[in-house]
């Protein structure tokens, strides 16, 4: 489960559990998360939670809220935010080891379910037009209870009558092994995976220059995924960049490019500093440009 | 007039990722009846891989038993639906109901499922029939689309305006689709028809493609190496896989090089049984 540790001045005061589907967060009583500070308004903001994911809203508060520094009005919470209310700072750490109701790892926990329509309706519908609160009380009466319940109540629906055994996103696949494991225990957003070349930190940019024919003396940096080089029709290679470094692949034409006068067969070969390339009849070097 | 098998390439890949030890995606192609079919099946032990196996293999050799000599572009008038549509939605009805009574028989696969998406040529055109996550995009010229709209609770939030499409990206609840084979005694499929042109390159893919290379990734890949489809296959693998692979990734891509308006009158008809 999601939860947010609560800390004033770097003292940690406590750790709130994101266990509702609404948390309201305010100066006055009547909020689950009650900030008794002047700067805090009395119903400052809300944090609807639907399954994994968990929704901060400012309530319109006169001091606004925070998220890593940037005051915001909606925000998608991800592990290790850090929301700002007044002086008050709240961590938020996501479910990192699911230990729901699933109780498993987390590659188990990401698997596909299948969620009915009219749970997936009711969870659409939270927030929508107004604003994450807009369906509050309807969601909260049809669907109390903490998050894990829900997954729980999600993936049981098609356990019919008892007579099932678990359902299906309960089962487990084989435990990673070896070097795999420390990909399935860092379940973190998928988004530290998508822009793998801004994360390569040190990967160096490569760059080709061309050395012969009517270009020769050109140079083109190769900053996207793929680059391909040649003539189309004639000859066409394709320069990939990945995170182990660069790699040369033939795409087009009946010959194949040449590397260090040795030519290539149809696998993916990899390029080092200052491997020169035949293409098409032109000859390039394949050079690191430093990070 | 080229018949299908002259006017299409199909390339396709597939594989388990770097973290799942199970391949449970399924896919086959037929070039000879201009068929493209996907699966992403879920459950546990090898229970996805059967429910996708199976969808798959019922649907591609169902389509393929009751297509000869079959005019897919008729339009049936009750329905309003061409004969191509019709036959994606019976056949994997079918489907449904075989992993469906499989799920009930076989304590095993209890609660297993698939999510699918198929690609049927005909006469120019294309029938795409999908039930969850799993997606058709289109390279046609510079644009790259998403044509398939997922079955998924994130789709339902990004359409309620909940979320946005970007912050969509951050989510958690990538996994849940609200519909699949095998889950219920009877499935809703949605079905269109479009139109094709030479020069179009379709790609059918799993969530371990999408949730991991970007669109425009996949569009750059399309686009540079459209001269070599199957390298265009494996290098969106291996992008995915390059990125952190967490589930599996199954592509199928499909180049029209050529029309293939179907032949039309009953000899030209006739002749093209014996091609």
């Amino acid at each position: 489960m999601a939860k947010l540790i609560l800390s004033l001045d770097g003292t940690v005061m406590r750790e709130v559990p994101l266990d509702k589907e609404r948390l309201t967060i305010g100066r006055r009583q009547s909020n689950d998360l009650q900030i008794d500070n002047l700067a805090v308004s009395g119903e400052h903001a809300l944090i609807v939670t639907i399954l994994n994911d968990s929704f901060l809203e400012d309530l319109g508060s006169t001091n606004g809220t925070l998220v890593n520094g940037v005051p915001i009005k909606k925000h998608i919470l991800q592990h290790n935010d850090v929301i700002e209310i007044g002086k008050y700072k709240l961590k938020y750490l996501a479910d990192t080891v699911a230990t729901g109701v699933l109780g498993g790892t987390s590659a188990e926990f990401e698997k596909t379910m299948v969620i009915r329509p009219s749970t997936a309706a009711r969870a659409a519908e939270v927030g929508a037009g107004k604003g994450f609160g807009a369906a509050q009380v309807g969601v909260t009466a049809t669907q109390p209870g903490p998050v894990g319940q829900q997954s729980g109540s999600i993936s049981g629906q098609y356990a019919r009558s008892g007579v099932q055994p678990p359902p299906t996103a309960s089962h487990v696949s084989a435990p990673p092994t070896g070097t795999q494991s420390g990909i399935q225990t860092r379940p973190g957003p998928v988004q530290t995976n998508v822009h793998p070349l801004g994360a390569q930190p040190g990967q160096l940019l490569g760059a080709i220059q061309i050395l012969t024919g009517p270009s020769a003396g050109k140079e083109l940096e190769l900053v996207k995924n793929l680059t391909t080089l040649g003539k189309p029709g004639v000859q066409v290679a394709v320069i990939t960049r990945r995170p182990q470094g660069y790699f040369i692949t033939h795409v087009e034409g009946a010959n194949f490019p040449i590397v260090n006068g040795r030519t290539l067969d149809a696998q993916a070969h990899p390029l080092r500093d200052h491997d020169v390339v035949e293409l098409a009849g032109v000859k390039m070097e394949f050079f690191h440009k430093g990070s | 007039m080229a018949t299908l098998s002259e006017a299409l390439e199909f390339a396709s890949a597939t594989d388990p990722g770097r973290v799942r030890a199970h391949n449970e995606d399924s896919i086959g192609t037929d070039p000879g009846i201009g068929l493209a079919v996907l699966a992403d099946g879920m459950g546990g032990y090898n229970a996805g891989e059967v429910a996708s196996g199976i969808a798959v293999a019922v649907v591609s050799a169902e389509i393929k038993r009751v297509m000869t000599g079959r005019s897919l572009s008729r339009i049936e008038a009750a329905t309003g639906l061409t004969e191509a549509e019709r036959l994606a939605v019976e056949h994997i009805a079918k489907a449904n109901t075989s992993i469906f009574e499989a799920a009930r028989s076989q304590p095993q696969y209890s609660g297993m499922g698939t999510t699918l998406v198929l690609a049927l040529f005909f006469d120019n055109r294309m029938c795409v029939a999908h039930v969850g996550d799993s997606r058709l995009y289109r390279l046609r010229g510079e644009s790259f689309e998403q044509i398939t709209r997922d079955h998924s609770l994130l789709q339902e939030q990004i359409d309620s305006g909940m979320i946005t499409r970007e912050a969509a990206k951050l989510s958690q609840n990538k996994n849940l689709v609200t519909r699949a084979l095998g889950i219920d005694a009877e499935v809703e499929t949605e079905v269109h028809v479009y139109d094709t042109q030479p020069g179009d390159t379709y790609l059918l893919c799993s969530d371990g493609l999408s949730d991991m290379v970007e669109d425009e990734d996949m569009h750059l890949t399309l686009s540079s190496l459209q001269a070599n489809l199957q390298l265009a296959a494996d290098q969106l693998v291996q992008q995915a896989n390059d990125n952190g692979g967490r589930d599996n990734i199954s592509v199928i891509l499909v180049k029209v090089k050529d029309d293939y308006a179907a032949p039309t009158g009953w000899i030209a008809r006739l002749l093209s049984w014996f091609k």
